[in-house]
């Protein structure tokens, strides 16, 4: 037990629980902004892994980290367009469009990777994100460290949930998204367009996505390799439920979720780490994940129109 | 057709040669008419006349195939609510169009500005619409989260809507289907405060009492076609039945019952709440064999909750549920059919049916594991089509065959088929939810002289209706249930309309008790 | 904006023009990523073909790599008929791949004994896995898609500790990989000196199987009705969750099977290798056939020999072998999409 705790104290732990986070809280926002608008984006997982490899590449061939960061967005934009075209007007399985999405972002990704980089065995690595130095705060004691010591990316990993949670709350824009994925008639009686709605939402919810999956190469990693996802995006999902469907409770949820993941990785480093072996710590998050889902199992308020395709005049 | 016009002032609305089909039906064809300012126009009609598809083609919901619609002398694009809304035109449709998750100021305020307008103005608007509120008698907490709201609350934020962005014209679909009889009145006395401040009102209904008491102008459709036009002074219920059935139709009038042993009794039940719908609250009740029991209430008093104990949806909390005699344990929709109850549910597409699957495939929904249509696990699809094919000419089902999907077919048929399958079992104690809700006038008479049939060969027979002509026409007994609770038994002629209508708003429970 | 109108009675030409003008768009995109890596796309294509039936030894390529994919098709084909989103169909393979090893190395049963028992046991596992996501679903209303994808990352580390841990082969130099089968513990060849074990076979009888299942008994009665409309089903005295349970119990029995067929037909041991997402793929190859058992076996053949024919070709030509996974999801958009305009035309509105 103290060896948790001398974790918990240490400074590096809180900075790498941030960093950790950061690429759920974009994701994790990505998804929430669909499932408002009443679609479940099932893409995520591949959208990530196409954000971080365009972000990577961009600066690989030469580009600015933050050209990097919107050629990435953009790369997520499309395919969230075509996931919204083919779930929103022709009301598609979103189960089957969004795993199809997620194979095809992926392959695309792996395909251009190797059209890019036929023979290479060690992934080429870029010049990522640098931490940015807040004056007086990055030079507090520990808390320096601790809190202040974080690349440009993550502040806007946290800013997203600000900007997400206000226009959601705040304005014409989020009370039209949250109708959409509630009950779209009513936003249809209302002289609004549910397509355009829920189609805008895919779209910069994947960007978000492709945010999170740029973050990765672009200022965690600074490579890209295959697999390295490995899931995340399938734990956003369960962070967006676990959020009940809330952008403040979501980045708890992320937060609490990368806390675990941080703890984890610094316990394989202990006495705890010669006992147990390293893939029990490494199904930690995913087990966290479902642990997650069944806690909110019976307590969140699902958005009603979830799932549920809206087709005009339907009768 | 249009001296009404300059007898009343101008027009504020013109429908010319409006069209539509869908598929084979014509739903509409070649409607005309226009709306003065002040004017209060009814459309009449029986189900499936036409009248709702016109008025979403006025509003915007559809696109006509042919025609336009003129709004103050502008010819409004067509298939744009915006562009409805901004002309003026304001809708209440029958199924409520709120998003339950927000408040009653957030769904009147959703699409009325720029959707890129940084803020909401919720203060001023809180204003605007407490005001309106008070002109109108439409009180309503405009914080109150739309999921907390009574059915008649839900109905005053939808008038709000439109009086909100300053509807000059309102459509109202079928609003009393889900009002009591006094909260009908108080709409009414709102309608009549909207005509004064110069407002136009359309009003769909089919029911004749209603359209004589607010209109001033009346408008018949039939199978799509405008059939009559004509001051409401100038008519009388029996023209206007006759106008809109094309030949009066006479109401089954059951011959007096006689009632026999107690087939189901419910002894102090109560089950939980689900959601916003109320459970049952120590709910005494006996169903009769040869009886006829009509249940009256307002949506969403605890019907589903009724329905679904008795369909073996649900089982109950607390009380006893005895069938024949026996306390019923493990009570599921399996034992509820082996139990001798056929169920007839309210919602024939959702519960009732199986859309994608063949009218065969849907008539053994229930009998499919029992023999001839099924032996130890393996299905004898030969025995099931005979089944069916015996349904579908004993209960008259017109359809393309035993092998057609059953979504090619329309309501009535659909709901033969429902009703074959129930009567075909011989059920002792029938279950019959809105059994003709939707249904046109012949399918209706069909429907409910089976259940007459099934009574007088001693059936005891449940019917729930939201609708009170119904439960008076046909109903040995009545009962009405408010907020879950079950009010005394009432016989046939007991009550009036009136009197029912304060048991459906609650009254007369707390002395009953 | 646009609108879908039903068809009440589509046009032969509208049900079969629009499928096949899903193959042709797939088929123009294959070329545009050929042409993209410098590649003739005629000569790729032909490159494909070749790689995938051009001799008798791609042709039992393709036949061995459709094997798994036969058996996961069926698994998804299975449980989406259901409206059961099973995407755990990988962790449901590894664990009937671990099953079939364990009691194959660990019990020293004879051979004859052995192979029934392995398939049995491989049954009960991957039956098992699907299980747990199937029981949260009907009891508690956890989402099983985001469960059964979890549960393949988590069952990867389990294999992964198996296999560094209890159940790594000691002779295996230090490799992360199981002990092997012994030889008559192995699914015998179905004609002798050709390369295509008895797993196809069984791989066939099983779409037989469900088939049969599907059509002819109230379990598949009870399924499609489930699948199609819970509401209704429930209604009508359908036991809802037990019939999910029992459609979950098949679709992780059969995923299961092809692990155990890899593993004693063609490998004869587990590695955390075993499986190129066979459970992920198995959802295209389920999707083609359009969830109709039949068609799973020529889908997983087309699908098996998209991938064989594409890594031949990838060692001839510039061209990544990944354009066989951009191809699958690009026909699954493509074929779901055209499927739907069959029933229904698009209409302004």
């Amino acid at each position: 037990m103290t060896e948790i705790a001398d974790i918990l104290i240490s400074a590096s732990f809180w900075a790498a629980v941030l960093r950790i986070a950061s690429p759920l809280i974009f994701a994790t926002m990505g998804e929430l902004i669909c499932e408002r608008a009443g679609v479940l984006n099932l893409g995520i997982e591949g959208i990530m892994v196409i954000g971080a490899f365009a972000g990577w590449m961009t600066v690989y061939a030469g580009g600015g980290l933050w050209t990097g960061v919107a050629v990435a967005m953009l790369a997520g934009m499309a395919f969230g367009a075509l996931h919204g075209v083919l779930t929103v007007p022709f009301g598609l399985s979103q189960h089957v469009v969004g795993l199809g999405i997620t194979l095809l972002a992926t392959a695309s990704a792996y395909y251009a990777y190797r059209l890019a980089l036929p023979e290479v065995t060690n992934p080429p690595r870029i010049e990522p994100f640098q931490t940015l130095h807040i004056p007086g705060l990055s030079d507090l004691p520990w808390l320096g460290q601790a809190l202040f010591s974080q690349t440009a990316l993550t502040w806007a990993a946290f800013a997203c949930v600000a900007i997400v949670a206000l226009v959601l709350y705040r304005t014409p824009l989020g009370l039209a998204l949250r109708a959409a994925g509630e009950n779209p008639h009513a936003v249809e009686a209302q002289g609004l367009s549910v397509g355009a709605i829920r189609i805008g939402a895919v779209i910069v919810g994947s960007g978000l996505m492709a945010v999170g999956g740029a973050f990765l190469t672009m200022s965690a990693f600074s490579s890209f390799f295959f697999e390295m996802v490995n899931g995340r995006g399938w734990i956003c999902i369960a962070l967006v439920v676990f959020g009940a469907w809330k952008p403040g409770k979501a980045l708890l949820g992320a937060l609490l979720f990368a806390g675990f993941d941080a703890l984890q990785v610094r316990l394989q480093q202990t006495g705890m780490g010669q006992v147990v072996p390293y893939q029990v710590f490494l199904m930690i998050p995913y087990l966290l994940s479902i642990l997650a889902l069944i806690l909110m199992s019976r307590r969140a308020r699902v958005p009603a129109a979830l799932m549920t395709p809206f087709n005009r005049g339907e009768r | 057709m249009t001296d009404q016009d300059t007898a009343q002032g101008e027009t504020v609305l013109r429908l010319s040669g409006i069209t539509k089909r869908f598929g084979a039906l014509t739903a509409n064809d070649a409607i005309s008419f226009s709306l003065a300012k002040g004017d209060v126009v009814a459309l009449l009609g029986e189900n499936g006349a036409g009248k709702t598809t016109l008025m979403n083609i006025l509003f915007g919901h559809y696109t006509a195939d042919e025609g336009m619609v003129e709004v103050f002398g502008q010819a409004l694009p067509p298939g744009q609510p915006g562009a409805a809304l901004a002309a003026g035109v304001g809708m209440v449709h029958q199924h409520f169009t709120l998003a339950d998750n927000m408040t009653v100021l957030e769904n009147v305020l959703l699409g009325t500005g720029s959707l890129w307008s940084p803020g909401l103005g919720k203060p001023a608007a809180r204003r605007k619409l407490q005001a309106l509120a008070q002109d109108f008698g439409l009180l309503v907490d405009p914080d109150a989260r739309v999921a907390e709201l009574s059915v008649g609350e839900r109905q005053r934020v939808e008038i709000l809507k439109a009086l909100y962005r300053d509807a000059r014209i309102l459509i109202l679909d079928e609003p009393t289907a889900v009002l009591t009889p006094q909260e009908a009145d108080a709409l009414f006395l709102t309608l009549r405060k909207m005509v004064e401040q110069g407002l136009s009102v359309i009003f769909i209904s089919h029911k004749l009492h209603e359209v004589m008491a607010i209109s001033s102008r009346v408008l018949v459709l039939r199978h799509g076609k405008l059939v009559g036009e004509t001051a409401t002074k100038a008519t009388d219920r029996h023209q206007l039945a006759t106008l809109m059935v094309g030949a009066e139709i006479e109401a089954p009038a059951p011959a007096e019952a006689r009632p026999g042993a107690v087939l189901m009794r419910l002894d102090g039940v109560s089950t939980a709440p689900q959601g916003n719908r109320p459970g049952l609250k120590a709910v005494d009740l006996e169903l009769k064999a040869g009886q006829i029991l009509g249940l009256a209430g307002v949506s969403g008093n605890g019907q589903g909750a009724l329905a679904d104990l008795i369909s073996g949806l649900e089982a109950p909390a607390s009380g006893r549920l005895e069938i024949a005699g026996h306390p019923v344990t493990g009570w599921s929709p399996r034992s509820a059919l082996l139990s001798g109850i056929g169920r007839i549910p309210e919602d024939r597409h959702r519960t009732g049916t199986v859309a994608d699957f063949s009218l065969t495939e849907n008539a053994v929904l229930e009998s499919y594991r029992d023999a001839p249509i099924a032996r130890a696990g393996w299905m004898d699809w030969a025995a099931a089509r005979r089944a069916t094919e015996a349904i579908i000419t004993k209960y008259d089902v017109r359809c393309p065959g035993p092998e057609a999907r059953i979504r090619l077919l329309s309501g009535g048929n659909m709901q033969k088929l429902i009703l074959g399958r129930v009567l075909e079992a011989a059920p002792r104690i029938i279950l019959a939810n809105q059994p003709v809700r939707g249904l046109d006038i012949g399918a209706v008479t069909y429907v409910q002289e089976q259940l007459i049939a099934a009574r007088d060969a001693g059936a005891a027979v449940l019917l729930i209706s939201e609708d009170l002509d119904e439960i008076l026409t046909l109903s040995d007994v009545i009962r009405v249930i408010s907020g879950g609770r079950l009010s005394p038994e009432f016989a046939r002629g007991e009550k009036t309309p009136a009197e029912l209508g304060q048991w459906m708003a609650g009254q007369g429970f707390d002395h009953a008790a | 904006m646009m609108r879908l109108d039903p068809i009440a009675a589509p046009s032969p030409a509208r049900t079969l023009g629009l499928p096949a003008l899903a193959i042709l768009a797939t088929i123009a995109l294959a070329a545009g990523l050929a042409a993209i890596a410098g590649a003739n796309p005629l000569e790729t294509f032909g490159l494909i073909v070749k790689g995938a039936v051009g001799s008798r030894f791609a042709t039992l390529e393709t036949l061995n790599r459709a094997t798994p994919l036969i058996f996961t098709g069926l698994a998804v084909a299975v449980a989406f008929r259901a409206r059961l989103w099973n995407i755990g169909a990988e962790a449901q393979l590894y664990a009937g791949a671990l099953m079939t090893v364990v009691i194959g190395t660990q019990l020293g049963l004879p051979g004859p004994l052995a192979i029934p028992l392995m398939a049995l046991g491989a049954i009960v596992a991957g039956a098992l896995v699907l299980l747990g996501p199937v029981l949260l679903k009907t009891r508690l209303g956890v989402d099983e898609v985001v469960t059964t994808l979890l549960l393949n990352f988590i069952m990867a580390l389990f294999i992964s500790y198996l296999l560094e841990g209890p159940l790594k082969d000691p002779m295996g130099m230090g490799w992360p990989k199981s002990p092997a089968l012994p030889r008559d513990a192995r699914l015998p060849r179905i004609v002798e000196g050709l390369r295509l074990h008895w797993g196809f076979a069984l791989a066939l009888i099983c779409a037989a199987g469900v088939w049969v299942m599907q059509t002819r008994t109230t379990l598949g009665y009870e399924i499609r009705a489930v699948g199609q409309n819970p509401q209704a089903a429930r209604f009508a005295g359908i036991p809802v969750g037990r019939v999910l349970v029992k459609t979950a119990l098949i679709s992780g029995g059969l995923a299961a099977l092809a692990g155990f067929s890899e593993v004693a037909g063609l490998k004869g041991n587990l590695t955390s290798d075993l499986s190129p997402d066979f459970g992920y793929t198995g959802i295209i190859v389920a999707m083609l056939a359009l969830l109709h058992p039949l068609g799973v076996v020529v889908s997983a053949l087309f699908v098996a020999g998209i991938f064989v024919g594409a890594d031949s070709m990838s060692r001839a030509a510039e061209v990544p072998t990944y354009i066989a996974d951009i191809l699958l999801a690009a026909a699954l958009l493509f074929m779901v999409l055209a499927i739907l305009l069959t029933r229904y035309r698009v209409v302004r509105g």
